[in-house]
């Protein structure tokens, strides 16, 4: 029987090691990295039915039973995650092959990638606190490659602040690990899932712990206080790396938050589980605000963001079964919209020459084909019925009324409406509006740019049409984060 | 570029490095049973030709050691992923080792371990990155 966890991490990792050899032939890289990416979808995509038909799966490293071993877990929620991660790098890398230049690609720029990947595969695997540790560094460091790669000088000083908040973030997720060992004496996220729930008066401590844990994957994945980072890095390094970032970096950290608040610290909800929806419902708020202030078309972007990861912990703190499938419904759909969107914007930039709202003006004019495109992604971004987004909020808001959450459903509601509003926003004046450049006089072309994101929208209908034909598997998925003895059992008792 | 006359660091560079690199191999070897191992190793064989470097100048280097330092980290890379894939080739999991006593001419009856080829990964790994860095800043001029 093939093991399709561990091939999932050795695909995106050989990959790397191979294009590390040969720096100057870009054909090839570019080759390599295609064929790579279709074969770790396919592999993916195996896995999930696998894990839909046969249960949890699992790799135990070594050999070595756990709790002493290191284990890679393959559950629903991760086997999802693993497979929209596989699917969204394919139009990523479309889209860089005509958009990076040669120059940056000769500097190890398809390596930086696949490390990149392998790092965010494997936080979605592993099933031991201490190796998410190690995976998290393995793509922050890639990601701190890749913001300064091509050092021009506005990525120089952003990649510094970046880099400094997140050596600050990985030095509290040690000692938060350092304190979690200290108390329970296990690092395994099963066993300490089984030693946490096995106690008979939860101490204190935990829910520090567990706190200090909220901070730390916060920085990671910008919730409310912990954003101030992201919006002047996201937007620092080119626009494919923008989107790799955008896509997937953010979402680790709100998987991390998943993972252990449904498995490990799941002791005292009352406290825990209300600071995260406060903190949600604040993140919404503060995102929002951001999106509507600025007239910068990247800086709208990324503040929406920051919108998607308060909806999806909103959903994390209902700890009902709506609301876990809704943030996973949402997680999934934010993960293509926002690759999606990010493209389409520096597609926007590249033609339009301009960053800024008012400069910008009457593109569809020339290029009627990224116009409507976009018009798709925001309406799927906010969630109009056929598409994507529609079916999250449903769930989101069910759970959310189900505990009587009905201020932070309120906000979700309104938030959409200004998400909806700072979008569309972008088209009436940069894609509707009166024309500014004549056809000469544009600053790029869109060759080569339209085709992956219209994968991605693609992708973005299909989840929405297809929301039916995805619900089994959310289903199971959310099955083990209701019940996280089902995960406990499948890691320990097999 | 050396204006002053080194022979006193030259001199002693030509036997003190023999010895460090030396014991950077035997502290490699070593990691099995008592301390050392890949890491360890890896940083004193790159502290052995940071000596060379501080005794002689870049070009010279160059010519005695004609290796290109990121070439060796990507191989430490591949050699420790494929020694791990070894595992899942005789079926078993991912990162399995295995051992075995083998009788070699010389040394007698030896210990050999799988372990021991993902640790020259980690060598490569260690040497490879510590020089591309040191020759990356000091080799600009």
């Amino acid at each position: 029987m093939t093991n399709y966890v561990i091939w999932t991490l050795l695909i995106p990792l050989l990959a790397g090691i191979i294009m590390l050899f040969i720096p100057q032939r870009v054909i090839l890289q570019r080759t390599i990295s295609i064929i790579a990416s279709i074969i770790l979808l396919i592999n993916t995509v195996l896995l999930v039915f696998q894990i839909q038909t046969e249960g949890i799966q699992k790799m135990e490293l070594g050999g070595w039973a756990p709790p002493f071993g290191i284990i890679l877990v393959g559950d629903m929620l991760s086997g999802l995650l693993v497979l929209t991660t596989a699917l969204v790098i394919i139009p990523i890398l479309i889209y860089s092959f005509s958009s990076i230049g040669v120059e940056r690609e000769k500097k190890y720029y398809y390596s930086i990638f696949f490390f990149l990947v392998t790092g965010v595969l494997g936080a979605f695997l592993t099933g031991d606190l201490f190796n998410m540790f190690v995976f998290f560094e393995v793509f922050l460091l890639s990601s701190y490659v890749l913001i300064v790669h091509g050092s021009t000088q506005k990525q120089l000083r952003e990649s510094f602040k970046y880099v400094l908040i997140n050596i600050l973030s990985s030095a509290l997720f040690v000692i938060g690990v350092a304190y979690l060992y200290a108390v329970i004496g296990t690092l395994n996220m099963a066993h300490l899932g089984e030693r946490i729930a096995s106690l008979t008066e939860p101490a204190p401590i935990l829910t520090v712990i567990a706190l200090m844990f909220l901070i730390i994957f916060g920085l990671k994945g910008a919730i409310f206080p912990l954003y101030f980072w992201l919006p002047a890095s996201y937007t620092a390094p080119p626009t494919a790396i923008g989107a790799l970032f955008g896509a997937l970096l953010t979402k680790v950290g709100i998987y991390a938050i998943f993972r252990t608040y449904s498995i490990i610290f799941v002791h005292d909800p009352a406290y825990t589980h209300t600071v995260l929806g406060v903190l949600a419902a604040l993140t919404m708020i503060f995102g929002v605000i951001g999106a509507v202030a600025h007239k910068d078309v990247t800086k709208i972007l990324v503040y929406n963001v920051i919108v998607a990861v308060g909806f999806v912990l909103f959903g994390v703190s209902t700890m009902t079964e709506a609301g876990y499938q809704g943030a996973i419904y949402y997680v999934i759909h934010d993960m293509i919209i926002k690759a999606a969107l990010f493209l389409l914007i520096g597609a926007l930039v590249t033609v339009g020459g301009t960053k800024y709202l008012k400069q910008m003006g009457g593109i569809i004019k020339y290029h009627p084909a990224l116009g409507w495109l976009f018009l798709v992604a925001v309406f799927a971004l906010v969630g109009i019925p056929p598409l994507s987004g529609f079916i999250g909020k449903v769930l989101l808001i069910q759970g959310g009324t189900t505990v009587g959450d009905y201020w932070i459903v309120f906000l979700m509601m309104v938030a959409s409406l200004l998400v909806l509003y700072s979008m569309i926003r972008i088209f009436l004046q940069g894609f509707y509006g009166k024309s500014v450049l004549s056809s000469k006089e544009e600053h790029g072309t869109t060759k080569g740019l339209l085709f992956p994101i219209s994968l991605l929208i693609a992708l973005s209908v299909l989840l929405g049409i297809g929301a039916e034909f995805l619900y089994p598997f959310v289903q199971t998925a959310t099955e083990v984060l209701l019940q996280p003895e089902l995960y406990i059992n499948a890691v320990l008792k097999e | 570029m050396m204006k002053l006359n080194d022979i006193v660091i030259q001199t002693t560079t030509k036997f003190v490095l023999f010895i460090i690199l030396a014991f950077s191999i035997f502290i490699f070897f070593n990691g099995h049973h008592h301390p050392g191992g890949g890491f360890i190793g890896g940083l004193m064989t790159s502290a052995a030709i940071t000596l060379l470097l501080l005794a002689f100048d870049f070009e010279t280097v160059k010519r005695i050691l004609p290796i290109d330092f990121k070439i060796l980290t990507a191989s430490g890379m591949l050699i420790a992923t494929l020694t791990g894939m070894g595992g899942l080739v005789f079926g078993g999991p991912f990162l399995s080792h295995t051992f075995g006593y083998v009788h070699l001419p010389f040394f007698g009856e030896v210990e050999l371990a799988t372990a021991l080829l993902f640790d020259l990964g980690v060598y490569f790994v260690v040497v490879g990155s510590a020089l591309t860095i040191i020759e990356m800043i000091g080799g600009d001029q």
